[in-house]
């Protein structure tokens, strides 16, 4: 009896054990598919409205939560009318410079075409692409690279 | 402006018809070839004019040092230590006791001659074979003095040319993009210098992001991309004259420019909605062409230098590729096809190679490849390097390099380097700051 208190409280240790390396490993597992899902980098437009999106690598198809965060915007932008933004497409540095220009062009104009169809009129959305020459993470390491592929919107006035 | 005044030189001997020695550069640089660099002889009292002109103390000796050096560089000549010659330089120039350069295993002899006259600086040299005990070459140039430097690169490119029989690439300069600050804000600027790193300059000051500038294969004339405003453009640049303008009216990101071979149009790329596509524009009549049409990316042209081809880089297939077509834009073809993705393609100025960025299993290559895409050859691998530009002469390719940074994200850096087309003479090309994005003047003394 007292053998399988024992020995189930050693299993229950085990269990805490798997657990706490269930969370340590979630919290820097932040890339799902080759996309950043984590929060480290990203910068708000208003409450609750995320100014950025992000790609894997040599992508630019907007994942589920991009475009959540897109429709997000969209909503902010309609109820913001006189506000005009500019989309900044970014890529990792894993690229030649200019595929990367284009890549990130590419990856702002993904994004553009989402808001457009949300209701934002073109002219109030213009795209300017960095390439590889402003990554946020200074890093070498595909965590880091994951934060730069990114398309930013940022307001133009 | 000065600084391209015209250097006379003439002929004081003719030719030898047969070249006595001579240099396989198809090999690598296994056995550089032994040349001894005596010092240039000077008389006292143009010495002390030099001095005062140049502020340099024995003009003669810090030519025969930039020969010296740009022979070493090329990796096929092995300059000899002069503490072991025997003769002195003003004798050797009259007549080389060739017993005495051969006793030191010198092949080939290099002396010459340098004079004030009527306030330009006149240098002679001749190059000597030490084994069959022959002149094989002796040349005279009159120039400003501030052409020294110069001068002692046009001698190098005789040499070569002699003795290589191929056109030489050290009378050359090398534009590039100057860096500096964190990898987050980097501040960039357009620089040039000589290409064995003399005479720096800053082309711009660094308030805008520049990138990709590249030489007009005919003049001094630059095409490169500008963040002027926020715009990111391709303009033209005169070195000399420091003029520059906006290349064409393109309603969004134009980039990745380049010359034709006759330097009378720009090939570049033009983005809009997502999509790029190559466009040419002639500098004289302003006329547009599109040249691809196709929903991927096409970006990166470069000409064949007869200016009947294009290769450029597409992802049409899904992923990075390298392509040619006419000049038209017809006949479109696949040419890489090995393993990984391929950019920045480069046509050589011989024609018969592409020099091309290639990214495989998360490392980075430097390779060339024939016009068909077959013979792919891969020179040097690195955890990050791209954008090869040929020598004038196709034999040496510069790139740039960058650093993998530490776990805190510090210890970036980005350096140009060189290397031969054999794979061999791996060289760090020094700057003043961290460089990228390099491209490779024509000879100036063309």
């Amino acid at each position: 009896m007292k053998l399988k208190i024992l020995k189930n409280a050693f299993l229950i240790s085990l269990a805490c054990l798997a657990l706490s390396a269930c969370a340590t490993s979630k919290k820097s597992g932040q890339i799902q598919s080759d996309v950043y899902t984590g929060s480290d980098t990203v910068e708000y437009l208003a409450s609750g409205v995320k100014d950025r999106v992000f790609f894997a690598t040599n992508e630019s198809v907007l994942t589920t939560a991009a475009r959540e965060t897109l429709r997000k915007q969209a909503a902010w932008l309609r109820k913001n009318s006189k506000i005009t933004i500019v989309l900044e497409g970014h890529a990792d540095e894993r690229g030649t410079r200019e595929y990367n220009l284009a890549l990130g062009e590419r990856r702002a104009n993904a994004a553009k075409d989402y808001l457009m169809t949300y209701g934002i009129s073109s002219n109030r959305i213009s795209v300017l692409s960095y390439g590889k020459e402003r990554p946020v993470d200074s890093g070498s390491n595909p965590l880091a690279w994951s934060k730069n592929r990114r398309s930013v919107s940022v307001k133009a006035n | 402006m000065t600084r391209f005044l015209l250097i006379i030189f003439f002929i004081l001997v003719p030719f030898k018809a047969i070249a006595l020695i001579e240099v396989d550069i198809t090999r690598g640089n296994l056995s550089p070839l032994p040349i001894a660099v005596s010092p240039l002889s000077i008389d006292e009292n143009s010495r002390k004019n030099f001095e005062k002109i140049l502020k340099q103390k024995n003009i003669a000796s810090e030519i025969s040092s930039i020969v010296e050096n740009n022979l070493k560089t090329s990796g096929l000549f092995n300059p000899l230590n002069k503490d072991a010659f025997l003769q002195k330089p003003e004798i050797a120039n009259l007549k080389p006791r060739f017993e005495d350069w051969n006793l030191i295993k010198a092949q080939a002899l290099i002396t010459g001659k340098v004079n004030f006259v009527d306030e330009k600086l006149r240098v002679e040299f001749r190059l000597w074979d030490v084994l069959a005990g022959k002149e094989m070459m002796a040349l005279a140039f009159t120039t400003v003095p501030n052409n020294w430097r110069r001068v002692g690169h046009i001698i190098t490119d005789k040499v070569y040319e002699r003795l290589t029989g191929e056109q030489g690439y050290f009378d050359t300069r090398i534009i590039y993009v100057s860096e500096e600050g964190p990898k987050t804000k980097r501040i960039k600027k357009l620089a040039i210098m000589d290409q064995d790193g003399a005479n720096n300059k800053f082309l711009t000051l660094g308030n805008e992001l520049v990138l990709t500038p590249r030489f007009n294969p005919s003049s001094q004339m630059v095409t490169y991309l500008s963040y002027f405003r926020n715009l990111p453009r391709v303009y033209l640049l005169d070195v000399e004259t420091g003029m520059q303008e906006v290349v064409g009216d393109f309603p969004g990101m134009t980039f990745a420019p380049r010359f034709s071979p006759d330097g009378k149009k720009i090939i570049m790329s033009f983005a809009k909605d997502g999509n790029s596509e190559i466009y040419t524009m002639d500098l004289e009549n302003r006329i547009v062409e599109k040249i691809t049409n196709h929903p991927s990316i096409d970006t990166s042209p470069s000409f064949s230098p007869n200016g009947k081809y294009i290769c450029f880089n597409s992802d049409r297939s899904g992923y990075q590729q390298i392509y040619i077509m006419n000049s038209d834009g017809s006949n479109v073809k696949r040419i890489s096809f090995g393993k990984g993705i391929y950019g920045t393609p480069v046509w050589s100025p011989r024609g018969d190679l592409i020099a091309f960025t290639k990214l495989h299993k998360g490392k980075f290559y430097i390779g060339v490849m024939r016009t068909d895409g077959s013979g792919e050859r891969l020179l040097t691998e690195n955890f990050y390097q791209e954008a090869p530009s040929w020598s004038p002469n196709g034999r040496v390719l510069i790139f740039y390099r960058e650093t993998k940074t530490d776990e805190n994200g510090d210890g970036f850096s980005a350096k140009l380097w060189s290397i031969d087309l054999t794979g061999y003479n791996e060289r760090l090309v020094n700057t003043p700051t961290d460089g990228s994005d390099p491209s490779w003047s024509s000879l100036l003394s063309n």
